[in-house]
Protein backbone atom coordinates (compact mmCIF):
# COMPACT_ATOMS: atom_id res chain seq x y z
CA UNK A 1 0.00 0.00 0.00
CA UNK A 2 3.00 2.32 -0.34
CA UNK A 3 2.82 5.54 -1.76
CA UNK A 4 5.23 8.66 -2.49
CA UNK A 5 8.30 8.23 -1.10
CA UNK A 6 8.31 11.25 1.94
CA UNK A 7 11.93 10.67 3.71
CA UNK A 8 14.65 9.39 2.72
CA UNK A 9 18.05 9.19 5.14
CA UNK A 10 21.28 7.99 3.41
CA UNK A 11 24.21 6.91 5.16
CA UNK A 12 23.38 8.75 8.69
CA UNK A 13 25.90 8.52 11.14
CA UNK A 14 24.01 9.99 14.28
CA UNK A 15 25.99 11.13 17.60
CA UNK A 16 27.28 14.22 19.04
CA UNK A 17 30.68 16.33 19.15
CA UNK A 18 32.25 13.69 21.04
CA UNK A 19 30.07 9.91 20.61
CA UNK A 20 29.14 8.55 17.46
CA UNK A 21 26.00 6.15 18.19
CA UNK A 22 25.35 5.11 14.92
CA UNK A 23 27.14 4.81 11.49
CA UNK A 24 25.69 4.02 7.88
CA UNK A 25 22.12 4.53 8.83
CA UNK A 26 20.18 4.38 5.70
CA UNK A 27 16.28 3.82 5.16
CA UNK A 28 13.29 5.18 3.28
CA UNK A 29 9.78 5.60 4.49
CA UNK A 30 7.23 6.46 1.70
CA UNK A 31 3.09 7.50 2.51
CA UNK A 32 1.18 5.13 4.74
CA UNK A 33 3.85 3.00 6.39
CA UNK A 34 4.16 2.82 9.93
CA UNK A 35 7.67 2.40 10.93
CA UNK A 36 8.79 1.23 14.64
CA UNK A 37 12.19 2.05 16.19
CA UNK A 38 13.55 0.30 18.89
CA UNK A 39 16.50 -0.54 20.89
CA UNK A 40 17.61 -0.64 24.32
CA UNK A 41 18.16 2.79 26.47
CA UNK A 42 21.00 4.95 25.15
CA UNK A 43 21.35 3.63 21.95
CA UNK A 44 20.06 6.57 19.92
CA UNK A 45 16.23 6.45 19.00
CA UNK A 46 15.95 9.71 19.99
CA UNK A 47 19.13 11.12 18.46
CA UNK A 48 17.70 9.74 15.29
CA UNK A 49 14.25 11.32 15.45
CA UNK A 50 16.02 14.65 16.37
CA UNK A 51 18.37 14.04 13.21
CA UNK A 52 15.59 13.20 10.74
CA UNK A 53 13.36 16.59 12.62
CA UNK A 54 16.41 18.63 11.75
CA UNK A 55 17.01 19.27 15.92
CA UNK A 56 19.92 17.47 15.79
CA UNK A 57 22.78 17.81 12.62
CA UNK A 58 24.15 14.26 11.16
CA UNK A 59 28.04 13.97 12.02
CA UNK A 60 27.54 12.52 8.26
CA UNK A 61 25.21 11.96 5.48
CA UNK A 62 22.00 13.40 4.76
CA UNK A 63 18.27 13.64 5.63
CA UNK A 64 15.41 14.41 2.90
CA UNK A 65 12.16 15.40 3.38
CA UNK A 66 10.13 14.70 -0.23
CA UNK A 67 6.78 15.90 -2.05
CA UNK A 68 3.94 17.09 0.32
CA UNK A 69 5.25 16.31 3.70
CA UNK A 70 7.94 18.55 3.14
CA UNK A 71 5.43 21.57 3.12
CA UNK A 72 2.97 20.25 5.22
CA UNK A 73 5.09 19.76 8.14
CA UNK A 74 5.41 17.13 10.78
CA UNK A 75 4.00 16.74 13.75
CA UNK A 76 6.13 15.55 16.61
CA UNK A 77 5.39 13.95 19.91
CA UNK A 78 9.08 14.57 21.95
CA UNK A 79 9.92 12.08 25.09
CA UNK A 80 8.64 14.35 27.98
CA UNK A 81 10.95 17.72 28.75
CA UNK A 82 11.94 19.03 32.49
CA UNK A 83 10.36 22.60 31.29
CA UNK A 84 6.81 21.14 30.78
CA UNK A 85 6.01 19.81 34.33
CA UNK A 86 5.19 22.48 36.10
CA UNK A 87 4.39 25.15 32.95
CA UNK A 88 0.50 26.89 33.74
CA UNK A 89 -0.84 26.32 30.18
CA UNK A 90 -4.39 24.57 29.47
CA UNK A 91 -5.06 21.99 27.06
CA UNK A 92 -6.53 23.86 24.68
CA UNK A 93 -3.54 26.26 25.04
CA UNK A 94 -1.10 22.82 24.65
CA UNK A 95 -3.41 21.83 21.57
CA UNK A 96 -3.51 25.07 19.63
CA UNK A 97 0.62 25.57 19.89
CA UNK A 98 0.41 22.81 17.60
CA UNK A 99 -1.06 25.68 14.92
CA UNK A 100 2.17 28.13 15.37
CA UNK A 101 3.24 26.33 11.70
CA UNK A 102 0.34 27.95 10.12
CA UNK A 103 0.31 31.26 11.95
CA UNK A 104 2.94 32.62 8.81
CA UNK A 105 3.12 36.39 9.32
CA UNK A 106 0.36 36.77 11.82
CA UNK A 107 0.56 36.88 15.53
CA UNK A 108 -2.83 35.54 16.53
CA UNK A 109 -4.28 32.70 15.68
CA UNK A 110 -7.48 32.75 13.41
CA UNK A 111 -10.68 30.94 13.91
CA UNK A 112 -9.27 27.76 11.43
CA UNK A 113 -6.91 27.41 13.20
CA UNK A 114 -9.29 27.48 16.61
CA UNK A 115 -11.10 24.98 15.29
CA UNK A 116 -8.43 22.64 13.76
CA UNK A 117 -7.40 22.12 17.78
CA UNK A 118 -11.30 21.34 18.81
CA UNK A 119 -11.18 19.24 16.18
CA UNK A 120 -7.85 17.39 17.16
CA UNK A 121 -8.96 17.49 20.86
CA UNK A 122 -12.11 15.46 19.76
CA UNK A 123 -10.61 13.08 17.84
CA UNK A 124 -8.25 12.10 21.05
CA UNK A 125 -11.33 12.19 23.32
CA UNK A 126 -9.80 15.42 25.22
CA UNK A 127 -12.34 17.90 24.49
CA UNK A 128 -14.10 17.66 27.99
CA UNK A 129 -10.73 18.97 29.79
CA UNK A 130 -9.57 21.32 27.36
CA UNK A 131 -9.40 23.72 30.26
CA UNK A 132 -7.93 21.72 32.89
CA UNK A 133 -3.90 22.09 33.77
CA UNK A 134 -2.01 20.28 31.60
CA UNK A 135 0.69 19.30 34.24
CA UNK A 136 -2.30 18.53 36.52
CA UNK A 137 -3.29 15.72 33.92
CA UNK A 138 -2.54 12.26 34.14
CA UNK A 139 0.56 10.58 32.36
CA UNK A 140 -2.16 8.97 29.66
CA UNK A 141 -4.12 12.56 29.14
CA UNK A 142 -0.89 14.30 28.62
CA UNK A 143 0.50 12.20 26.06
CA UNK A 144 -3.13 12.61 24.31
CA UNK A 145 -3.05 16.46 24.76
CA UNK A 146 0.69 16.26 22.93
CA UNK A 147 -1.09 13.66 20.38
CA UNK A 148 -3.38 15.96 19.22
CA UNK A 149 -0.84 19.21 18.91
CA UNK A 150 0.92 17.00 16.84
CA UNK A 151 -2.07 16.36 15.07
CA UNK A 152 -2.34 20.13 14.34
CA UNK A 153 0.92 20.40 12.86
CA UNK A 154 0.43 18.14 10.51
CA UNK A 155 -1.75 16.41 8.11
CA UNK A 156 0.62 13.77 6.76
CA UNK A 157 3.30 12.54 8.76
CA UNK A 158 3.52 12.05 13.30
CA UNK A 159 7.25 11.66 14.74
CA UNK A 160 6.29 9.96 18.41
CA UNK A 161 9.27 9.82 20.69
CA UNK A 162 8.10 6.81 23.38
CA UNK A 163 4.06 7.49 22.98
CA UNK A 164 3.54 4.86 25.64
CA UNK A 165 6.15 5.36 28.45
CA UNK A 166 5.10 5.62 31.62
CA UNK A 167 1.20 4.60 30.62
CA UNK A 168 -0.81 1.86 32.14
CA UNK A 169 -1.17 -1.55 30.29
CA UNK A 170 -5.23 0.01 29.43
CA UNK A 171 -4.02 3.38 28.65
CA UNK A 172 -0.73 1.59 26.30
CA UNK A 173 -3.78 -0.41 24.55
CA UNK A 174 -5.86 2.88 23.47
CA UNK A 175 -2.43 4.61 22.44
CA UNK A 176 -1.58 1.95 20.29
CA UNK A 177 -5.48 1.97 19.05
CA UNK A 178 -5.45 5.86 18.48
CA UNK A 179 -2.07 5.91 16.72
CA UNK A 180 -2.78 2.71 14.12
CA UNK A 181 -6.41 4.48 13.92
CA UNK A 182 -4.46 7.79 12.52
CA UNK A 183 -2.65 5.16 10.10
CA UNK A 184 -5.30 2.71 9.09
CA UNK A 185 -7.97 5.51 8.29
CA UNK A 186 -6.23 8.76 7.53
CA UNK A 187 -3.43 7.23 6.01
CA UNK A 188 -0.64 9.19 8.56
CA UNK A 189 2.37 7.91 8.30
CA UNK A 190 3.89 6.94 11.42
CA UNK A 191 7.72 7.04 12.80
CA UNK A 192 7.27 5.63 16.54
CA UNK A 193 9.75 5.08 18.90
CA UNK A 194 8.84 2.12 21.86
CA UNK A 195 9.88 -0.36 24.07
CA UNK A 196 7.34 -2.77 23.70
CA UNK A 197 8.67 -5.85 21.94
CA UNK A 198 5.35 -6.47 20.58
CA UNK A 199 4.30 -3.36 19.16
CA UNK A 200 6.50 -3.70 16.14
CA UNK A 201 4.46 -7.04 15.01
CA UNK A 202 1.15 -6.44 16.12
CA UNK A 203 0.90 -2.95 14.26
CA UNK A 204 4.33 -1.41 12.60
CA UNK A 205 4.75 -2.27 8.88
CA UNK A 206 8.80 -1.69 9.18
CA UNK A 207 11.12 -1.50 11.79
CA UNK A 208 14.46 -0.28 12.62
CA UNK A 209 16.24 -1.90 15.02
CA UNK A 210 19.20 -0.20 16.99
CA UNK A 211 21.56 -2.83 17.96
CA UNK A 212 25.20 -3.72 16.99
CA UNK A 213 24.46 -2.31 13.76
CA UNK A 214 20.64 -0.34 12.75
CA UNK A 215 18.82 -2.94 11.42
CA UNK A 216 15.59 -2.44 8.95
CA UNK A 217 12.86 -5.24 8.67
CA UNK A 218 9.73 -5.56 6.76
CA UNK A 219 7.17 -6.45 8.59
CA UNK B 1 -3.22 59.81 56.02
CA UNK B 2 -5.52 59.84 53.16
CA UNK B 3 -5.48 64.06 52.94
CA UNK B 4 -1.90 63.21 53.04
CA UNK B 5 -2.02 61.09 49.94
CA UNK B 6 -4.10 63.93 48.17
CA UNK B 7 -1.95 66.02 48.67
CA UNK B 8 0.71 64.63 47.43
CA UNK B 9 -0.99 63.42 44.48
CA UNK B 10 -0.81 67.00 43.42
CA UNK B 11 2.76 67.45 42.17
CA UNK B 12 3.19 66.69 38.99
CA UNK B 13 6.52 64.45 39.73
CA UNK B 14 4.31 62.34 42.36
CA UNK B 15 2.03 61.49 39.73
CA UNK B 16 4.81 61.06 36.99
CA UNK B 17 6.27 58.49 39.46
CA UNK B 18 3.09 56.91 40.05
CA UNK B 19 2.32 56.67 35.86
CA UNK B 20 6.08 55.29 35.19
CA UNK B 21 5.98 52.67 38.20
CA UNK B 22 2.56 51.31 36.96
CA UNK B 23 3.90 50.67 33.51
CA UNK B 24 6.72 49.36 34.64
CA UNK B 25 5.39 47.15 37.00
CA UNK B 26 3.22 46.21 34.02
CA UNK B 27 5.63 45.21 31.74
CA UNK B 28 7.91 43.15 34.22
CA UNK B 29 5.47 41.43 35.23
CA UNK B 30 4.64 39.81 32.12
CA UNK B 31 8.12 37.71 31.38
CA UNK B 32 7.88 36.03 34.95
CA UNK B 33 6.77 32.90 33.71
CA UNK B 34 9.04 32.71 30.80
CA UNK B 35 11.78 33.37 33.42
CA UNK B 36 10.95 31.12 35.61
CA UNK B 37 10.42 28.46 33.44
CA UNK B 38 13.14 28.66 31.00
CA UNK B 39 15.95 28.61 33.59
CA UNK B 40 16.59 32.29 32.40
CA UNK B 41 16.40 33.65 36.35
CA UNK B 42 20.19 33.36 36.67
CA UNK B 43 20.85 35.43 33.52
CA UNK B 44 18.09 37.92 34.86
CA UNK B 45 19.96 38.04 38.10
CA UNK B 46 23.15 37.97 35.84
CA UNK B 47 22.02 40.86 34.06
CA UNK B 48 21.09 43.68 37.03
CA UNK B 49 24.40 43.43 38.31
CA UNK B 50 25.61 44.57 34.89
CA UNK B 51 23.16 47.04 34.93
CA UNK B 52 24.35 48.28 38.00
CA UNK B 53 28.15 48.89 36.01
CA UNK B 54 26.23 50.46 33.66
CA UNK B 55 25.00 53.16 35.82
CA UNK B 56 27.85 53.34 37.85
CA UNK B 57 29.54 54.19 34.64
CA UNK B 58 27.09 56.64 33.64
CA UNK B 59 26.97 58.08 36.71
CA UNK B 60 30.38 59.26 37.01
CA UNK B 61 30.08 60.48 33.03
CA UNK B 62 27.62 62.69 34.27
CA UNK B 63 24.52 61.98 32.03
CA UNK B 64 21.04 63.55 32.42
CA UNK B 65 19.68 60.04 30.92
CA UNK B 66 21.25 57.20 32.36
CA UNK B 67 19.24 55.34 30.37
CA UNK B 68 21.08 55.86 26.90
CA UNK B 69 24.03 53.90 28.25
CA UNK B 70 22.42 51.26 30.60
CA UNK B 71 19.90 50.03 27.92
CA UNK B 72 22.41 49.25 25.10
CA UNK B 73 25.47 47.80 27.21
CA UNK B 74 22.28 45.41 29.11
CA UNK B 75 20.97 44.34 26.13
CA UNK B 76 23.97 43.22 24.42
CA UNK B 77 24.52 41.05 27.56
CA UNK B 78 21.91 39.93 27.61
CA UNK B 79 22.41 38.72 24.17
CA UNK B 80 26.02 37.36 24.90
CA UNK B 81 25.21 35.54 27.76
CA UNK B 82 22.22 33.82 26.22
CA UNK B 83 24.80 32.96 23.23
CA UNK B 84 26.89 31.58 25.85
CA UNK B 85 24.47 30.01 27.96
CA UNK B 86 23.37 27.52 24.69
CA UNK B 87 26.96 26.59 23.99
CA UNK B 88 27.34 24.71 27.01
CA UNK B 89 25.31 25.11 30.30
CA UNK B 90 28.00 24.73 32.53
CA UNK B 91 30.58 26.83 31.36
CA UNK B 92 26.95 29.40 30.91
CA UNK B 93 26.43 29.75 34.53
CA UNK B 94 30.14 30.26 34.69
CA UNK B 95 30.43 33.23 32.64
CA UNK B 96 27.01 34.49 33.89
CA UNK B 97 28.36 34.85 37.61
CA UNK B 98 32.08 35.97 36.45
CA UNK B 99 29.91 38.58 34.46
CA UNK B 100 27.62 39.74 36.94
CA UNK B 101 30.24 39.83 40.10
CA UNK B 102 32.79 41.95 37.92
CA UNK B 103 30.55 44.44 37.07
CA UNK B 104 29.33 44.52 40.46
CA UNK B 105 32.69 45.12 41.67
CA UNK B 106 34.39 47.30 38.51
CA UNK B 107 30.60 49.38 39.42
CA UNK B 108 31.31 50.13 42.81
CA UNK B 109 35.23 50.86 41.75
CA UNK B 110 34.67 53.23 39.38
CA UNK B 111 32.37 55.14 41.71
CA UNK B 112 34.37 54.72 44.41
CA UNK B 113 37.43 56.68 42.32
CA UNK B 114 35.68 59.09 40.05
CA UNK B 115 32.40 59.88 41.80
CA UNK B 116 31.91 63.57 43.34
CA UNK B 117 29.09 63.22 44.88
CA UNK B 118 29.48 63.95 48.76
CA UNK B 119 27.26 61.41 49.77
CA UNK B 120 28.53 58.04 47.58
CA UNK B 121 27.44 55.36 50.52
CA UNK B 122 23.87 57.08 49.42
CA UNK B 123 24.52 56.63 46.22
CA UNK B 124 25.40 53.41 45.86
CA UNK B 125 22.79 51.80 48.24
CA UNK B 126 19.73 53.81 45.83
CA UNK B 127 20.97 52.01 42.72
CA UNK B 128 21.14 48.70 44.93
CA UNK B 129 17.66 49.31 46.72
CA UNK B 130 16.37 51.66 44.48
CA UNK B 131 15.78 55.48 45.85
CA UNK B 132 14.84 56.00 48.99
CA UNK B 133 12.15 58.43 48.49
CA UNK B 134 9.86 58.95 46.00
CA UNK B 135 11.58 57.92 42.53
CA UNK B 136 13.10 60.87 40.76
CA UNK B 137 13.44 60.96 37.31
CA UNK B 138 14.09 63.63 34.89
CA UNK B 139 11.33 64.47 32.40
CA UNK B 140 13.20 62.74 29.69
CA UNK B 141 13.42 59.54 31.62
CA UNK B 142 10.10 59.77 32.55
CA UNK B 143 9.18 60.05 28.73
CA UNK B 144 11.99 57.17 27.78
CA UNK B 145 10.46 55.26 30.38
CA UNK B 146 6.81 54.97 29.26
CA UNK B 147 7.73 54.80 25.69
CA UNK B 148 10.02 51.55 26.24
CA UNK B 149 7.71 49.84 28.60
CA UNK B 150 4.44 50.62 26.19
CA UNK B 151 7.01 49.17 23.24
CA UNK B 152 7.75 46.20 25.48
CA UNK B 153 4.38 45.39 26.68
CA UNK B 154 3.47 45.42 22.30
CA UNK B 155 6.16 43.35 21.38
CA UNK B 156 4.82 41.14 24.17
CA UNK B 157 1.29 40.87 22.80
CA UNK B 158 2.15 40.82 19.63
CA UNK B 159 4.77 37.86 20.43
CA UNK B 160 2.46 36.20 22.53
CA UNK B 161 1.69 33.20 21.51
CA UNK B 162 5.44 32.26 19.62
CA UNK B 163 6.91 33.11 23.45
CA UNK B 164 4.34 30.58 24.80
CA UNK B 165 5.35 27.98 22.08
CA UNK B 166 9.30 28.60 22.42
CA UNK B 167 8.71 28.72 26.04
CA UNK B 168 6.69 25.31 26.77
CA UNK B 169 8.52 23.53 24.06
CA UNK B 170 11.38 24.66 22.03
CA UNK B 171 12.14 21.58 20.29
CA UNK B 172 8.35 20.98 18.97
CA UNK B 173 8.72 24.94 18.40
CA UNK B 174 11.34 24.44 15.76
CA UNK B 175 9.91 21.30 14.18
CA UNK B 176 6.76 23.08 13.34
CA UNK B 177 8.86 25.92 11.24
CA UNK B 178 9.19 29.01 14.54
CA UNK B 179 12.37 30.09 14.39
CA UNK B 180 12.85 29.24 18.09
CA UNK B 181 16.70 31.20 18.13
CA UNK B 182 15.54 34.26 16.57
CA UNK B 183 12.38 34.26 19.75
CA UNK B 184 15.28 33.60 22.26
CA UNK B 185 17.19 36.74 21.40
CA UNK B 186 13.15 38.81 21.47
CA UNK B 187 12.95 37.41 24.85
CA UNK B 188 16.32 37.67 26.05
CA UNK B 189 16.45 41.59 24.62
CA UNK B 190 12.48 41.97 26.47
CA UNK B 191 14.28 40.54 30.04
CA UNK B 192 16.66 42.98 29.44
CA UNK B 193 14.88 46.13 28.78
CA UNK B 194 12.44 45.37 31.29
CA UNK B 195 15.82 44.87 34.38
CA UNK B 196 16.91 48.12 33.04
CA UNK B 197 13.33 49.92 33.51
CA UNK B 198 12.79 47.99 36.81
CA UNK B 199 15.86 49.46 37.81
CA UNK B 200 14.75 52.70 38.32
CA UNK B 201 11.73 51.35 40.17
CA UNK B 202 13.59 48.83 42.74
CA UNK B 203 17.21 49.36 42.43
CA UNK B 204 18.86 46.18 40.85
CA UNK B 205 19.41 43.81 44.25
CA UNK B 206 16.14 43.42 44.18
CA UNK B 207 15.19 43.61 40.46
CA UNK B 208 14.42 39.73 40.32
CA UNK B 209 11.30 39.94 43.11
CA UNK B 210 9.65 42.07 40.98
CA UNK B 211 9.64 40.41 37.55
CA UNK B 212 9.31 37.06 39.17
CA UNK B 213 7.00 37.06 42.60
CA UNK B 214 3.48 38.28 40.53
CA UNK B 215 4.45 35.10 38.07
CA UNK B 216 4.77 32.74 41.07
CA UNK B 217 2.01 34.19 43.04
CA UNK B 218 -0.61 34.02 40.12
CA UNK B 219 0.89 30.44 39.59
CA UNK B 220 -0.59 29.45 42.79
CA UNK B 221 -4.09 29.89 41.73
CA UNK B 222 -4.46 29.94 37.93
CA UNK B 223 -3.68 27.19 35.37
CA UNK B 224 -4.17 28.55 31.91
CA UNK B 225 -0.95 30.55 31.01
CA UNK B 226 -3.35 33.02 29.42
CA UNK B 227 -4.93 33.72 33.49
CA UNK B 228 -1.49 33.70 35.19
CA UNK B 229 0.17 36.08 32.84
CA UNK B 230 -3.01 38.69 33.02
CA UNK B 231 -3.08 37.81 36.60
CA UNK B 232 0.26 38.13 37.42
CA UNK B 233 -0.14 41.70 35.42
CA UNK B 234 -2.80 42.47 37.68
CA UNK B 235 -1.04 41.67 40.57
CA UNK B 236 2.16 43.43 39.97
CA UNK B 237 0.65 46.65 38.87
CA UNK B 238 -1.28 46.65 42.29
CA UNK B 239 1.48 45.69 44.42
CA UNK B 240 3.53 48.48 42.81
CA UNK B 241 0.61 50.87 43.50
CA UNK B 242 0.39 50.08 46.57
CA UNK B 243 3.77 49.96 48.03
CA UNK B 244 4.61 53.06 46.33
CA UNK B 245 1.71 54.97 47.90
CA UNK B 246 2.39 53.54 51.37
CA UNK B 247 5.50 54.64 50.87
CA UNK B 248 4.77 58.19 50.63
CA UNK B 249 3.28 59.08 53.90
CA UNK B 250 5.09 56.32 55.95
CA UNK B 251 8.45 57.23 55.09
CA UNK B 252 9.88 54.29 53.85
CA UNK B 253 12.13 53.31 51.01
CA UNK B 254 9.90 52.81 47.41
CA UNK B 255 11.68 49.51 46.25
CA UNK B 256 11.83 47.13 49.37
CA UNK B 257 7.99 48.87 50.23
CA UNK B 258 6.68 47.23 46.89
CA UNK B 259 8.46 43.94 47.42
CA UNK B 260 7.24 43.49 50.84
CA UNK B 261 3.80 43.82 49.26
CA UNK B 262 4.88 41.44 46.72
CA UNK B 263 5.68 38.80 49.25
CA UNK B 264 2.82 39.50 51.40
CA UNK B 265 0.30 38.46 47.70
CA UNK B 266 2.59 35.80 47.73
CA UNK B 267 1.50 34.35 50.64
CA UNK B 268 -1.75 35.25 50.31
CA UNK B 269 -1.31 33.31 46.93
CA UNK B 270 -0.18 30.41 48.36
CA UNK B 271 -3.19 29.79 51.05
CA UNK B 272 -5.61 30.40 48.31
CA UNK B 273 -4.00 28.26 46.33
CA UNK B 274 -4.00 25.60 48.90
CA UNK B 275 -7.60 26.23 49.30
CA UNK B 276 -9.20 25.87 46.15
CA UNK B 277 -6.97 22.88 45.79
CA UNK B 278 -8.57 21.07 49.44
CA UNK B 279 -12.14 22.40 47.61
CA UNK B 280 -11.79 20.63 44.13
N1 LIG C 1 22.75 16.75 23.45
C1 LIG C 1 23.56 15.69 23.66
N2 LIG C 1 24.89 15.86 23.66
C2 LIG C 1 25.72 14.81 23.85
N3 LIG C 1 25.32 13.55 24.06
C3 LIG C 1 23.99 13.31 24.07
C4 LIG C 1 23.03 14.37 23.87
N4 LIG C 1 21.79 13.85 23.92
C5 LIG C 1 21.96 12.52 24.15
N5 LIG C 1 23.26 12.20 24.23
C6 LIG C 1 23.81 10.84 24.44
O1 LIG C 1 23.51 10.07 23.31
C7 LIG C 1 23.17 8.75 23.69
C8 LIG C 1 21.86 8.34 23.06
O2 LIG C 1 20.81 9.16 23.54
P1 LIG C 1 19.33 9.01 23.03
O3 LIG C 1 18.51 9.98 23.80
O4 LIG C 1 19.31 9.11 21.55
O5 LIG C 1 18.98 7.51 23.47
P2 LIG C 1 17.62 6.73 23.35
O6 LIG C 1 17.87 5.56 22.47
O7 LIG C 1 16.51 7.63 22.95
O8 LIG C 1 17.40 6.22 24.83
P3 LIG C 1 16.04 6.07 25.69
O9 LIG C 1 15.48 4.74 25.34
O10 LIG C 1 16.52 6.09 27.11
O11 LIG C 1 15.15 7.22 25.35
C9 LIG C 1 23.17 8.72 25.21
O12 LIG C 1 24.35 8.09 25.63
C10 LIG C 1 23.15 10.16 25.62
O13 LIG C 1 23.89 10.33 26.79
MG1 LIG D 1 14.81 8.42 23.84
Amino acid sequence: MSGEIILTCKDLTLGYENITLAEGVSFTVSEGEYWCITGENGTGKTTLMKTILGLTKPLAGNVEWNGTAAGTGIGYLPQQTDVQRDFPASVYEVVLSGCQGRLGMRPFYNRSDRDLALLNMKRMGIDDISKRCYRELSGGQQQRALLARALCATGKVLVLDEPVAALDPKATEEMYELITSLNKEDGITIIMVTHDPEAPSRYATHELRFGQEVTTHVI
Amino acid sequence: MLSDLLNYLQYPFVRYALIVGVLIALSSSLLGVTLVLKRFSFIGDGLSHVAFGAIAIASVMNLSNNMIIVLPVTVICAIILLAAGRRARVKGDAAIAMISVSALALGYLIMNIFSTSANLAGDVCSTLFGSTRMITLSTSEVVLCIVVSLVVVALFVVFYNRIFAVTFDENFARTAGTNAGLYNVIIAVIIATIIVLAMNLVGSLLISALVIFPALSAMRVYKSFRQVTVCAAVLSVCCTLAGMLISIPAGTPVGPTIVAADILMYAVFVVAGKLTESRS
